[in-house]
């Protein structure tokens, strides 16, 4: 697993404080937490220098104490390295990964639509992927969030 | 001159499921694109955190009626890592099996979509005929069409016997000399290379710029496969070849998918010559200690990835599942600008958007009598013979009347 050890190397080396940082559970896999100030550094450094060139997708959680995101960008090696942010759960804004991945706009999108995070920089747009008479302020993902099974599910033309 | 906004969609007779495109049109072409998205959203991944890891293989599973091993075999990569199991080689084998025989179907199932969007019509009829022989033999070893349930956590449940891959290497013979009509077809016939070159563009740059994965990807030129990349099952001890084209456009997608199907058949047969001995699965524990892992699978459609947060109980914190089409979805808004209206639905199909085939049983309602009578296939298929010979056309002396499936 050496390819994976020197990428970290390389990454500790243009941003001093993750030195020592990040974990390598498998072959090709690749773990490590990114402050939220030098997160964009280090994304577009991986994607432009180390040739992390694909976003595999974002995944968002609802952590006990704060919301998680992972960011899984594969090189041409087959590596993949899962960058770890995380947000406050009052009022969450993460940046738009957007320049430097021009494909992301539906995962950041479906963060927004089912986490209730705001993604900066995100264009206008439908949500996705709940519907556009989901009521406001109903964010699935979130652990406090339960599906009220009483409730019927209203056509366009306001009847069931 | 002016310009006009439509909307294709949710619902439309060209899209083979929901969603939505608002295309602003100036004359014929397409000026620009927008795509709306969620009309099939089920919930699946808030619905995995209150079942077990077990039934999550059965929920997942159910995401797509095409991929579906696909999908079950990444999740139960997932959770594997996690437990830290080693599953038998010959487990191994046999996912690797399947899920070939599913790229097939799949390749096979596209190919008919494609010949039906650009109205060749024999070239829907022939593939679909020719994709019931993989079918079969999926029935065969799995017991079903789709929704195979082979895959459980620590292996898979079913065994292959030896009269099974003799009646698989039968099969491969068959859908190996119809394919290679198939390929005559769609790199000489004259019909596809003009509908289908220079439609729906998408630059090596582009591809890789805005994501896409898969046969999309491999047919801009980039040799992107995770079978290769990041090989999971047992394709790192395989022998086969990343199929790509340079052409950039539907027509290129057709060519990577048929190449695919023949690179398919070799890793079918080298998997059932080189599979090893031995037990098919290893028994794990309910709980899965608390971890993460993702996982990478190359379904037919492209990369699909699952991520897995353990919590230390029997349910999983978190499943997230990224499938290939929403990769491939902002790709799909670029490659229909600048293109004409009349194109939109063969390049949406060229990127294999899913969808769901099922059950073949049929139940046929008399309008005269009120009586229902239920038909198998076989017998689907005497009885519009009979119904034909009764009203002057008879095949049953001809080649399709004789020959029985």
């Amino acid at each position: 697993m050496e390819k994976e050890a020197s990428i970290l190397q390389e990454i500790a080396k243009r941003f001093i404080s993750l030195e020592g940082a990040g974990l390598i559970p498998a072959e090709r896999r690749i773990y490590l937490e990114v402050p939220q100030e030098i997160f964009m550094d280090v994304i577009k450094f991986a994607a432009k220098e180390l040739g992390f060139k694909h976003l595999c997708t974002i995944t968002g959680m609802d952590s006990a104490s704060c919301f998680e995101f992972i960011y899984h960008i594969s090189n041409d090696d087959g590596i993949v390295l899962n960058l770890e942010l995380k947000a406050q759960k009052e009022n969450p804004v993460i940046s738009s990964v957007l320049p430097v991945y021009n494909g992301a706009v539906f995962y950041e999108r479906e963060l927004e639509g089912m986490l209730g995070v705001k993604v900066s920089g995100l264009p206008e747009g439908r949500q996705y992927p709940l519907p556009d008479n989901w009521p406001a302020g109903q964010f699935p993902l979130r652990k406090d969030w339960k599906p009220d099974k009483t409730a019927k599910e209203e056509g366009p033309d306001g009847k069931n | 001159m002016g310009k006009i906004e439509i909307p294709l969609g949710p619902q439309h007779p060209a899209l083979e499921e929901p969603e939505s495109f608002n295309l602003l049109l100036q004359g014929e072409r397409v000026a620009a694109a927008t795509v709306a998205l969620g009309y099939n959203h089920r919930g699946m991944e808030k619905a995995c955190e209150s079942r077990t890891y077990i039934q999550n293989i059965y929920l997942l599973e159910r995401i797509c009626g095409i991929c579906s091993h696909s999908h079950s075999t990444c999740y139960v990569q997932t959770v594997e890592q996690i437990a830290g199991v080693r599953v038998p080689e010959r487990a191994l084998y046999i996912r690797t099996l399947i899920g070939e025989l599913e790229r097939i179907h799949s390749h096979l199932l596209w190919l008919g979509i494609a010949g039906h969007e650009i109205g060749f019509m024999t070239l829907f009829m022939c593939s679909w005929k020719d994709r019931e022989v993989v079918m079969d033999i999926l029935e065969m070893l799995t017991g079903n069409r789709v929704n195979y349930g082979m895959n459980t956590i620590g292996g898979v449940r079913r065994d292959i016997t030896p009269e099974q891959a003799e009646e698989v290497l039968k099969a491969l013979d068959v859908l190996e000399e119809r394919t290679k009509y198939y390929t005559k077809v769609a790199t000489e016939e004259v019909t596809i290379i003009s509908r289908l070159s220079g439609v729906g563009k998408l630059s090596n740059e582009d591809g890789l710029r805005l994501g896409a994965v898969g046969p999309v990807l491999r047919a801009s030129g980039v040799a992107r496969d995770v079978r290769k990349d990041d090989p999971y099952a047992a394709y790192a001890n395989l022998d086969f070849k990343v199929a790509t084209d340079e052409h950039a456009d539907v027509f290129g997608r057709t060519v990577v998918r048929v190449l695919e199907l023949m690179e398919s058949y070799k890793i079918c047969r080298q998997v059932l010559k080189e599979m090893p001995d031995g037990s098919i699965s290893v028994k794990v524990p309910g709980k899965v200690p608390a971890g993460e892992a993702m996982s990478r699978y190359e379904a037919p459609r492209g990369e699909d990835l699952h991520y897995v947060k353990a919590n230390g109980t029997d349910m999983p914190e978190r499943v997230k599942v990224r499938a290939p089409t929403l990769a491939n979805l902002a790709a799909i808004t670029h490659m229909i600008e600048g293109g004409y209206l009349a194109d939109v639905p063969i390049v949406i199909a060229a990127i294999d958007p899913c969808f769901s085939c099922t059950d073949r049983m049929v139940k046929v309602t008399d309008l005269k009598t009120g009586g229902e009578k239920k038909f198998d296939w076989d017998g689907l298929r005497r009885y519009s013979i009979d119904f034909y010979a009764k009203r002057g056309v008879d095949f049953r002396n001809t080649s399709i009347g004789k020959e029985e499936r």
